[in-house]
């Protein structure tokens, strides 16, 4: 079956559906009254109008999803419950009609249920007579029903004429499968005038989740901090101490004893080695060299080779990320190849990273036991927020028994392109 | 002389091990853990302790709170205190401990092999042992100070350390006799009390710096 058939047909049942929810909207649009009317009404008023408003909340809520399959995405619009609130409380009460969206829900319910019925039937309609013509019409007309008509013959007198009604039905069914998804699509136009949020709606909604992705920023960094602080107090700065020990004690023995000093002093050439290593990777974590020199791709590229499971790394950007994104991109996909390799049990991971649209999205495959759950470990949980810092998003695709796929999508700018790297400037 | 010492790192507890040793320390035990620390301290009872002050389990200041409660609970026993940075609260915290030596160091200081010894031997004889860091950090925030000469601060400095008047005179280059006459004035100065026991009037000066 051809994918416009199965998407006209999809279409017509949800044309059906949207018939019967929209008859539902009456009934609420009664029941939100009379709970309005019923305000004044002590103790029963105030607990009613909160109750009937998560009923027509359900049901616009139900209207969001549909529109969304459709393709047009409608963001609830209501404002967060309030703390301490009780069922019948005067903080609920005034939560729900203080919310514009709430008489918004109601404004609705009448001319989106007309909408809906009046799309619905046409979706449904057209199909139907063109099923018709293809099939009951020429068989009614063969039975000698003489006065019966079709399409462009009124009425079909001749067996020319009834056959004529076969091709006809057949394009009119073809014109309805092919146009259901784009009455689907009108409706939910047409629900997103009122369902969506206002513009001052949709400004507080990005302040509440500005609100929340700076508090997990600046978590992130504080914990970072503390990582760094122990880190040079467990490492090098205990290395360095250890290595001025030595150097003492060689210092007091080599007269005594050179052996022991020697050997004293081989020791600590090692010693400030390994110093020198954990240095290096303690920077590496904090912003790798790499990173700076060559940008997101030839850091990825330069980490895949020194991971344990062989990589292969697709990338293809023309130019360079602003250092904070280009940082946070980076990190993201090295939190993503840490877990392929430590969970995975993957014997083959993929990078691709892309920037189309104003949109970078990296994709990170593995070939292992799948299964991973972002609720679960902190990695995921991390790697989230990190993008969300810039408004990014990561999705994760983990069937048990594999393949995983993270794809993670951060909008942003490319630099112009360095054609070819300066050696004056690096 | 029989030590016990409190270190996380292996590398630095081997350090110290082997420092100590080598100047005929008896190191009876050595722990890497806050908790572990008191136990060992009742138990063996040493003649000093070293102890780090960030310890397992918290990481944070758990070798100190575990110094100040062992002083608390066995009075006069003498604990030197390393750590990879200094306080002048922390030194504070110490002192203000039932007496006994009490020493706070940089554990850069264990490089210099020689006065590191010589420091812990100080703090086990119950005299002090402060780091150069900390009295520097203390002398700065003392407004009186502005009293005294700049040879009598210079003084001042290294009685807080804990020297005895033959070192400061030997670090200073001037005789014992004319370290005490510099002492005598500080404490005029200061308005502090004069006193014979070296042990006592230091820890005098370093209860001045803190107050």
């Amino acid at each position: 079956m051809a994918p416009w058939v199965r998407r006209g047909m999809r279409s017509v049942g949800a044309g059906l559906a949207a018939i019967g929810l929209a008859l539902t909207n009456v009934p609420l649009l009664v029941l939100s009254i009379v709970a309005l009317v019923l305000v004044p009404v002590p103790f029963l008023g105030m607990a009613l109008v909160p109750w009937t408003t998560i009923l027509v909340r359900m049901r616009t809520d139900l209207e969001r999803r549909i529109a969304g399959r459709a393709g047009v995405p409608v963001v609830r619009p209501y404002h967060p419950p309030p703390d301490r609130s009780v069922p019948g409380g005067w903080r609920r009460f005034r939560w729900v009609v203080t919310d514009p969206a709430t008489w918004r829900d109601l404004a609705w319910l009448v001319p989106g249920a007309l909408v809906g019925i009046i799309l619905g039937v046409i979706t449904l309609a057209v199909p139907l007579y063109g099923l018709a013509g293809l099939t009951l019409t020429p068989v009614w007309i063969w039975l000698g029903t003489g006065w019966y008509g079709y399409g462009t013959a009124w009425s079909v007198d001749s067996v020319g004429e009834a056959l004529l009604c076969v091709p006809q039905g057949a394009a009119i069914l073809a014109a309805g499968l092919w146009s259901a998804p784009w009455l689907r699509r009108v409706d939910a136009l047409f629900d997103r005038l009122l369902l969506a949020p206002t513009r001052a709606a949709d400004l507080r909604l990005r302040v509440t989740q500005l609100t929340v992705t700076r508090a997990d920023t600046v978590d992130a960094q504080a914990a970072e901090l503390r990582r760094i602080e122990r880190d040079l107090h467990d490492g090098v700065q205990a290395r360095l101490v250890s290595l001025g020990m030595m150097i003492g004690l060689a210092d007091e023995l080599i007269d005594r004893n050179p052996a022991a000093a020697h050997e004293l002093l081989a020791e600590a050439r090692e010693s400030s080695g390994t110093a020198l290593v954990e240095l290096r990777h303690l920077v590496r974590g904090i912003h790798p060299p790499v990173l700076a020199e060559r940008g997101l791709e030839g850091a990825v590229r330069a980490l895949a080779l020194s991971l344990p499971v062989p990589i292969t790394v697709d990338a293809d950007l023309s130019g360079r990320l602003d250092t904070p994104v280009e940082s946070a991109a980076y990190f993201a996909v090295a939190e993503t190849l840490t877990n392929v390799v430590r969970h995975s049990r993957a014997r083959h991971a993929w990078v691709s990273l892309r920037h189309v649209e104003e949109r970078l999205t990296m994709v990170v495959t593995d070939d292992g036991a799948g299964g991973a759950d972002s609720a679960a470990g902190t990695g995921l949980r991390g790697i989230e927020r990190r993008l969300a810092a810039f408004d990014g998003t990561m999705a994760l695709s983990s069937p048990p028994g594999g393949p995983t796929v993270v794809t993670m999508e951060l909008p942003c700018a490319l630099s112009s392109p360095r054609t070819t790297p300066s050696f004056a400037t690096d | 002389m029989r030590v016990v010492i409190a270190e996380d790192h292996a590398l630095l507890r081997d350090g110290l091990t082997r420092i100590l040793q080598a100047f005929d320390f008896d190191v009876v035990a050595s722990v890497d853990s806050g908790p572990a620390l008191l136990p060992a301290l009742v138990t063996h009872r040493p003649e000093v302790a070293v102890v780090d002050v960030r310890l397992p389990p918290t990481f944070t200041d758990e070798g100190l709170q575990a110094a100040i409660a062992a002083r608390n609970r066995i009075p006069g026993l003498p604990i030197l205190v390393l750590s990879q940075h200094v306080e002048p609260l922390y030194a504070r915290e110490l002192l203000s401990t039932p007496r006994g030596g009490v020493g706070y160091l940089l554990k850069d200081r264990v490089s210099n092999v020689g006065e590191f010894i010589d420091a812990v031997r100080r703090v086990a004889a119950g005299g002090s042992a402060m780091d150069p860091e900390v009295i520097t950090q203390l002398l700065a925030r003392r407004e009186p100070l502005a009293a005294l000469t700049v040879r009598e601060r210079e003084v001042l400095g290294e009685m807080a350390e804990g020297r005895s008047n033959a070192a400061i005179g030997t670090k200073l280059r001037i005789t014992e006799k004319a370290v005490s006459k510099h002492i005598n004035n500080i404490l005029t100065k200061l308005d502090m009390p004069p006193s014979d026991d070296h042990n006592r009037r230091v820890l005098a000066v370093l209860a001045y710096l803190n107050a």
